[in-house]
C-alpha cells in the first residue's frame, strides 16, 4: 500500500474538474483510509463475535464522537499552521464548571449553554494571548494546558462531581430509536458543517492560504490574526461541547478527565491527511481517520487489551503517518536519480 | 598580473555546470575560470544565474551536472566547509547574519577558533575581529550585537567574515549594493591588495563603472547560459550590455506619453522609529513615480508602511484628497492601493496553491455567493480574463504557481491586484530575478496601466529601467528622501551620487 | 544585548529573592537547613532537565518526551534492581544513560534525518514510551523494599554535606555551560536556532547538530530517570507525568526564546529555581499541592507574555544614530 498524503487541499472548482480532482484524490489517501478501516473491521469481526452487533457498533461510536468533535476544530488549526495542545484541559475545566452548576441545581439547558460558553471563553483566551502578544501557539497552549486543568484540580482536588439532573444524562446516554446515540448524530452534523465551512466558503479558502504562506496571505489583505483568533475560539467551543457530552455520558467529573486526548486528536488529524506544517487537509479525511481510531480501540477493547497500550499504537501511528510519505518520496527520488545514472545532487 | 597569467592554470574552474529547480533551469551548462591575481567580473542580468553559480561554488547548492576543478584537480563541494577547505570564500548578496550574536562571533561562526584543549579562543577571536575591521577601516565594535548595526555596517561584517578565512578565491556577489561611494573605494583598495597577494577574485555586479574600474576579465551569463568571456580591455560598455541582454538596448523601455492628472496619493512627513523619516511625495494620476536608492535605503519599508504592513509614528497620507487612516492591508486595498512585494516567492504568491486561487485571493469574498460561499464559476471567469490579459503561460489555471517561471509568477501577482481594480499600484523591484522576455512584458504592461489611468510607484535598483520608465524619480538615502528629479533632469551620475549620500552635504560625513 | 540578558537574569534573581522573603515572613521554617536541602535536591533534577530542554528550544524545537523517557528508564533500572539487588551503582547508571541515549536517539533520527517537526515526534514518542512503561512493568509498582540498597541509597548519599544528586547536577550543569559557551558545537547551536539559513551559509550542518541535541537530551533524561526513581524510592507507570511541562516552564521563565537562538544557562537555572521554590513553598504556607499545576501554567503564560516583547524582531536600523537608537558600542 502506498501511503501518499494528499499534497493539496481539496479545493473547490467547476463541476467537471471538481469531480476529476476528487477522483484523483480518492485514488490516494482517503481510499487508503477506507481500506485500513475495512481491514480493521474485518480483524475485529474475526477476533470477536460481539463486534458485528448493531447495538455494540453504535455503542462504540461513543468512544470517538467526543474526540471526533475536537479533531474537526484541530484540523482547522493545524491547516492554518498552528496547534492547540490545551483542548483536553479545556474539557476538564468545562466539565468542572458544568458539574459545579449542576450541583447548585442549574437546569439542563443552562448546563449545556454554560459549558459551551466556558469552552469558548477558554479558546478565546488562547487565541487572544497568541494574537495579542504574537507568541507561538505551542507555548501558549502548553501553558493553558497546565492552567485550565490546574484550575480543575484546585476546585476538585481528589473529589468528583457526580450529581446531575436526569434530563442532562439524555444527551450523552440517549439514542435515536434505541440505536443511534445523540452524540454520534451531533458529531455527524458538526462534521458536515465543518466540511462546508472548510471546503465551500471564503473562510476555508483563506485558512488554506494562511497555512500555505501566512506572509503572502497577509500581503494579499487577508486578516491573518483575526482568523487565528477565530479558529482557537472555535476549538474552545468544540471542546466545550465535547465536555458537555462527556459529562453527560459518564455522569461524573474528575480533574483528570480526558487526560492525554490532545495527543490522540492531533494524531487523528495527521492520520487523516492534514499536513502538520499547515496548508492542506480535508474533513472527509479526518472523519475517516476518526473512525479508524475508534474502531481500532473498540477492537482492542473487545480482545481485552488495556487502554494504555492504545497510547503506544496512537504514538506509533502519529509518527508513521507523517514519516511514511516522506520516506517513500525520498526512496522514489533516490531510485529516479539512480535510473538517470547521476549520483550527484 | 597580466600576460603571463594567461599561461597559468586557473585556480578555480567550472565546466558545464547545470542546475535546475523544479521545472526552472537556473544554469544550463556554464563555464567559468578564475586565475590567480586577477579580477573576473561575472556579468548578466538579474536571473541570469550568477548567484546560483556562486552558491554552487560555495557548496550551498549541488550541481545537477558538470565538474568543478580547484588548481587543476576535480573536486566535489558538498558544503561551505568543503569550499573553505579548497580556499573558496564568498560574500553573499543577501546578508546572512546571526542577529543576536556579537560581531566577532558572526565573523568566525562556522570556523570558531580554538585554543589548545579544544575550548574556544574568545580573546583571540575578538582581537582578530578587531584587526580585520581595522584593516577595513571600519569603526564597528567587535563586541557589538549584530542587531545594533546598520545595513551598510552589516555588509562590512560580511566582508570581514570573508577576510577571516585564508582564501585563494574570493567571490563578491554585488558587494557594493548597500555601500556608500567612500566605502566602495575602500573596497577597491582591499580587492587590489588581494590581487597583489595572488588571490583570484570573482566580482559580481551590474554596475559598469565598477566593472571597468576593478576587473581584468569578464564572463557573461544570460538566462542561465554561458554567452562569452574575454578581457575587459577589449570591450566597451555597449558590447557588454548587448551580451547581457541579447539585443539592442534602445527600444527596451516603452515609456508612454500620458497626460499626468490630478494628485492621487499624497504623503507628507511619514516616519517611524527605526526605518524612515520625513518622507513626503505626491503621486498623480497616470504617473510612474520611480524610487531609487541603495539596498537598505528604506524604500521597501516606506512602501510596506503605506500598505499597512509596518508601523507609522508620524506624518499623514491622503488618497484622492481625503485623509487616509493608517490601517491594515485590507483597508488599504479597499482604498484602491495595492502592493507587489519584492520577495515574490514569500510574500507575493502562494506557491502550493493554484494559479486561479492566487489570482482571486483578494477577491474571493467579493465574488462569493452571499459573501460567504465560494463561486467557482465567477472565479474561473476572473482567472481566465487575467490569464489572457497578462498572457500567463500555463497549461491550466489549476496548475500550481510553483510550476511557473519567475516571470509568470510575477504576472500572477500583478494580475491578482489588477482584478481588484486599484487606482495606485506599487511595484517593488518588479523585474528582479526574471528573464529578459518577461521583463519587457512587465515594462510594456506598466505602460498599459498608466494609459488606463492607473498611477504607478516603481521601486527599482536598476537605474536604466527606472530612468526609462519613470516620469519622476525620488532618491532615498538612509531612510530619507534626498532628491527628486523630473524626467528632463534625469542623469545617472546625479541620481547615484544622491543615493550614496553625496547629495546631502550636511550628512555627508559617514561614520 | 549581553547587558540586557544580564539585566533580565538579575531581575529574575531579585524576584526570586523577594519571593523567598515573602514566604519566610509567612513561614520562617522555609529558610531552615532541612527545607533548603530539600529545595536544592528537588531542584537538581529539574535544573538538569531544563538545561537539556533548553538545547531543544535553542534549535527551534521542543522535547515533550523527556518525562516519558525518565519514566521508562527509571522503571527499567528499577526492575533490574529488583531482579539483581546487588547490581553496582556504576552499572545501573551506565544502563540508565545508555537506555536514555537510545530513546533520545530515536527522537533524533526522526527529527534530524526523517525531518518530522520535533513537537510531533516527541508527542508521539511520549505516548509510546509511557505505554512501554506499562508494558514492561505490567502496570505494577516497584516499591522501595524491592530495590537494592545501593540503588536507593546512592542519590541521597552525602558528600561534603550535599547529596550526590546535587553533585551530579552541578557536574552536568558545568559541562552544559562549558559546552554552550566555550565549545564550537555548542555555539553553533545558537547560530542554528538564530538563523538556520545563515547557519547553512557558514557550513553548519543542522542534521548532525539536531541529532546531537536530542541524543544529549535522552542521555540526561535517562540519568535523571534513575535518580528520580531512586530518590522517591518508587517506580510506577505515571512517574514524572507532566514533568516535561515544568522543564519547558523553567526555560520560558529563564528567558529562553521560543523562537530559537536565545537563552543562557544561568537564566535556565534561575527559572528552575523559581519553580522549585514555589512548589516547595506551597505545603509550607498551607496551600494544597493541587495548586501546583495551575501555578506552573500561569507562570508559563506570564513569562511568555513578558518575553514576547524581546522576541519580536525590530525593524532594520536604517535611520542614522542622531535620529535613532545608538549604533555600535551600545552593547559593549
Amino acid at each position: 500500500m502506498t501511503l501518499t498524503h494528499p499534497s493539496r487541499p481539496v479545493r473547490p472548482m467547476p463541476k467537471s474538474a471538481f469531480e476529476t480532482r476528487l477522483l484523483a484524490l480518492a485514488a490516494r489517501w482517503e481510499t487508503a483510509l477506507v481500506v485500513i478501516l475495512v481491514v480493521i473491521c474485518g480483524l475485529n469481526t474475526a477476533a470477536s463475535p460481539y463486534f458485528l452487533d448493531l447495538h455494540n457498533l453504535f455503542d462504540s461510536t461513543q468512544i470517538f464522537s467526543e474526540k471526533g468533535l475536537l479533531v474537526l476544530s484541530m484540523t482547522l488549526i493545524v491547516i492554518t499552521g498552528d496547534i492547540d495542545l490545551s483542548v483536553a484541559s479545556i474539557i476538564a475545566l468545562t466539565g468542572t464548571f458544568v458539574g459545579f452548576l449542576a450541583l447548585h441545581g442549574v437546569a439542563t439547558p443552562w448546563l449545556v449553554v454554560g459549558g459551551i460558553a466556558v469552552g469558548t471563553a477558554c479558546g478565546a483566551f488562547n487565541g487572544g494571548v497568541i494574537v495579542r502578544f504574537q507568541v507561538p501557539a505551542i507555548v501558549v497552549t502548553i501553558g493553558t494546558m497546565s492552567l485550565f486543568r490546574g484550575i480543575s484540580y484546585i476546585v476538585l482536588g481528589d473529589q468528583a462531581y457526580t450529581r446531575f439532573p436526569e434530563s442532562f444524562a439524555e444527551l450523552g446516554q440517549g439514542t435515536l430509536g434505541g440505536y443511534v446515540p445523540w452524540e454520534f448524530l451531533i458529531y455527524l452534523a458538526m462534521a458536515a458543517v465543518f466540511a462546508v465551512f472548510l471546503h465551500r466558503t471564503v473562510f476555508g479558502r483563506d485558512l488554506f492560504a494562511i497555512g500555505n504562506n501566512a506572509q503572502a496571505a497577509r500581503y494579499s489583505g487577508i486578516r491573518v490574526q483575526n482568523y487565528r483568533f477565530l479558529v482557537f475560539t472555535l476549538s474552545g467551543a468544540m471542546a466545550g461541547l465535547a465536555a458537555v457530552l462527556f459529562t453527560s455520558r459518564v455522569g461524573a467529573v474528575r480533574p483528570n478527565m480526558a487526560q492525554g486526548w490532545e495527543l490522540e486528536v492531533v494524531a487523528t488529524a495527521v492520520l487523516g491527511g492534514v499536513a502538520i506544517m499547515g496548508g492542506s487537509g480535508t474533513i472527509p479525511g479526518v472523519v475517516l481517520a476518526t473512525f479508524v481510531f475508534g474502531m481500532l480501540s473498540f477492537g482492542l477493547g473487545l480482545i481485552n487489551v488495556p487502554g494504555i497500550i492504545m497510547s503506544i499504537v496512537t504514538g506509533t501511528l502519529l509518527i508513521a503517518a507523517i514519516a511514511t510519505p516522506i520516506v517513500v518520496r525520498r526512496l522514489r527520488l533516490a531510485l529516479e536519480r539512480r535510473r538517470e545514472g547521476n549520483p550527484r545532487g | 598580473m597580466t600576460s603571463q597569467s594567461e599561461t597559468d592554470r586557473p585556480i578555480l574552474s567550472l565546466q558545464g555546470i547545470k542546475k535546475h529547480f523544479g521545472g526552472v533551469k537556473a544554469l544550463d551548462g556554464v563555464d567559468l575560470d578564475l586565475y590567480p591575481g586577477e579580477v573576473v567580473a561575472l556579468i548578466g542580468e538579474n536571473g541570469a544565474g550568477k548567484s546560483t553559480a556562486v552558491k554552487i561554488m560555495t557548496g550551498i547548492y549541488r550541481p545537477d551536472a558538470g565538474r568543478i576543478f580547484v588548481a587543476g584537480e576535480e573536486v566535489e563541494v558538498h558544503d561551505t566547509r568543503d569550499a573553505w577547505r579548497h580556499g573558496i570564500t564568498a560574500v553573499h548578496q543577501e546578508t546572512v547574519m546571526f542577529e543576536d550574536l556579537s560581531v566577532a562571533e558572526n565573523i568566525f561562526m562556522g570556523h570558531l577558533e580554538r585554543r589548545a584543549g579544544g575550548f574556544l579562543d574568545w580573546k583571540g577571536m575578538r582581537r582578530r575581529a578587531a584587526e580585520i575591521l581595522r584593516e577595513l577601516e571600519s569603526d564597528i565594535d567587535a563586541d557589538a550585537a549584530m542587531n545594533t548595526l546598520s545595513v551598510a555596517q552589516k555588509h562590512m561584517v560580511e566582508i570581514a567574515r570573508a577576510l577571516s578565512h585564508d582564501s585563494r578565491v574570493m567571490i563578491l556577489d554585488e558587494p557594493t549594493a548597500a555601500l556608500s561611494q567612500a566605502e566602495i573605494h575602500e573596497l577597491y583598495g582591499i580587492i587590489r591588495r588581494w590581487q597583489a597577494q595572488g588571490k583570484a577574485i570573482l566580482y559580481i555586479s551590474h554596475k559598469f563603472d565598477e566593472i571597468f574600474a576593478i576587473a581584468d576579465r569578464w564572463t557573461c551569463f544570460r538566462d542561465g547560459a554561458w554567452v562569452g568571456q574575454g578581457r575587459i580591455a577589449d570591450v566597451t560598455e555597449d558590447d557588454l550590455v548587448r551580451l547581457m541582454v541579447g539585443r539592442s538596448v534602445a527600444q527596451l523601455f516603452p515609456k508612454p506619453e500620458v497626460t499626468i492628472g490630478e494628485a492621487v496619493l499624497e504623503i507628507s512627513g511619514l516616519g517611524n522609529a527605526r526605518e524612515f523619516d520625513g518622507i513626503s511625495f505626491t503621486l498623480h494620476k497616470g504617473e510612474v513615480l520611480g524610487f531609487y536608492g541603495l539596498v537598505g535605503a528604506g524604500r521597501t519599508e516606506v512602501m510596506e508602511a503605506i500598505f499597512g504592513l509596518k508601523p507609522i509614528d508620524r506624518g499623514e497620507m491622503r488618497m484622492n484628497g481625503k485623509p487616509m487612516p493608517h490601517g491594515s492591508p485590507r483597508e488599504v486595498i479597499d482604498q484602491g492601493i495595492v502592493y507587489v512585494p519584492e520577495d515574490r516567492q514569500h510574500a507575493g504568491v502562494i506557491l502550493p496553491m493554484s494559479i486561479r486561487d492566487n489570482l482571486t485571493l483578494p477577491l474571493t469574498r467579493a465574488l462569493a455567493k452571499n459573501g460567504v460561499f465560494l463561486n467557482d464559476r465567477a472565479e474561473q471567469a476572473v482567472g481566465n480574463r487575467f490569464r489572457e490579459r497578462l498572457s500567463i503561460k500555463c497549461a491550466s489555471l489549476d496548475q500550481k504557481v510553483s510550476e511557473l517561471s519567475g516571470g509568470n509568477q510575477q504576472k500572477v501577482v500583478i494580475g491578482k491586484w489588477l482584478a481588484t481594480h486599484p487606482g495606485v499600484i506599487i511595484l517593488d523591484e518588479p523585474t528582479k530575478g526574471i528573464d529578459v522576455g518577461s521583463k519587457s512584458a512587465v515594462h510594456a504592461f506598466i505602460a498599459e496601466l498608466v494609459r488606463d489611468g492607473l498611477s504607478v510607484i516603481m521601486v527599482s535598483s536598476e537605474l536604466p529601467e527606472l530612468m526609462g520608465m519613470s516620469d519622476r524619480i525620488i532618491v532615498m538615502h538612509q531612510g530619507h528622501t534626498v532628491r527628486e528629479l523630473a524626467r528632463a533632469d534625469f542623469d545617472a551620475e546625479t541620481i547615484v551620487a544622491a543615493a550614496t549620500g553625496l547629495g546631502r552635504l550636511q550628512e555627508k560625513r559617514h561614520a | 544585548m549581553r547587558k540586557l540578558l544580564r539585566a533580565r537574569e538579575a531581575a529574575l534573581a531579585l524576584i526570586i529573592a523577594g519571593l523567598v522573603g515573602l514566604i519566610t515572613l509567612r513561614a520562617p521554617v522555609f529558610l531552615s537547613m532541612g527545607s533548603l536541602d530539600t529545595i536544592v535536591t528537588d531542584g537538581a533534577i529539574l535544573s538538569m532537565m531544563a538545561l537539556v530542554q533548553m538545547l531543544a528550544i535553542l534549535t527551534r524545537g521542543i522535547d515533550l518526551s523527556v518525562s516519558a523517557n525518565m519514566a521508562l528508564t527509571g522503571m527499567v533500572v528499577a526492575l533490574l534492581s529488583r531482579a539483581h539487588p546487588d547490581m553496582a551503582v556504576g552499572l545501573t547508571m551506565a544502563l540508565a544513560l545508555g537506555l536514555g541515549l537510545l530513546l533520545g536517539a530515536i527522537n533524533g533520527v526522526l527529527i534530524a534525518y526523517v525531518r518530522i517537526p520535533p513537537i510531533v515526534v516527541t508527542l508521539g514518542t511520549m505516548s509510546v514510551f509511557r505505554g512501554l512503561v506499562f508494558q514492561v512493568s505490567g502496570g505494577a509498582w516497584v516499591n522501595a523494599h524491592e530495590m537494592g540498597p545501593g540503588f536507593i541509597g546512592f542519590p541521597t548519599a552525602r558528600l561534603f554535606g550535599l547529596t550526590s544528586i546535587v553533585w551530579i547536577a552541578a557536574l552536568v550543569i558545568l559541562i552544559g555551560w562549558a559546552f554552550l559557551a566555550h565549545v564550537r558545537k555548542g555555539r553553533e547551536l545558537y547560530a542554528l536556532g538564530g538563523n538556520p539559513v545563515a547557519a547553512r551559509y557558514v557550513g553548519i550542518d543542522d542534521t548532525h547538530n539536531l541529532m546531537l541535541v536530542y541524543a544529549i537530551i535522552g542521555l540526561v533524561a535517562g540519568l535523571c530517570g534513575y535518580l528520580w526513581v531512586a530518590r522517591y524510592a518508587v517506580a510506577y507507570t505515571e512517574i514524572a507525568l507532566g514533568f516535561e511541562l515544568n522543564t519547558v516552564a523553567a526555560c520560558v521563565i529563564g528567558g529562553v526564546g521560543m523562537a530559537g537562538g536565545r537563552g543562557s544557562v544561568l537564566g535556565c537555572l534561575l527559572g528552575a529555581l523559581f519553580l522549585v521554590i514555589i512548589f516547595n513553598a506551597l505545603p509550607i504556607i498551607d496551600v494544597s499541592p493541587f495548586w501546583q499545576q495551575a501555578i506552573s501554567g500561569f507562570v508559563i503564560l506570564a513569562a511568555v507574555i513578558l518575553n514576547s516583547r524581546g522576541d519580536r524582531p525590530l525593524g532594520k536600523l536604517i535611520l542614522r544614530r542622531t535620529e535613532a537608537a545608538p549604533v555600535a558600542g551600545a552593547a559593549s
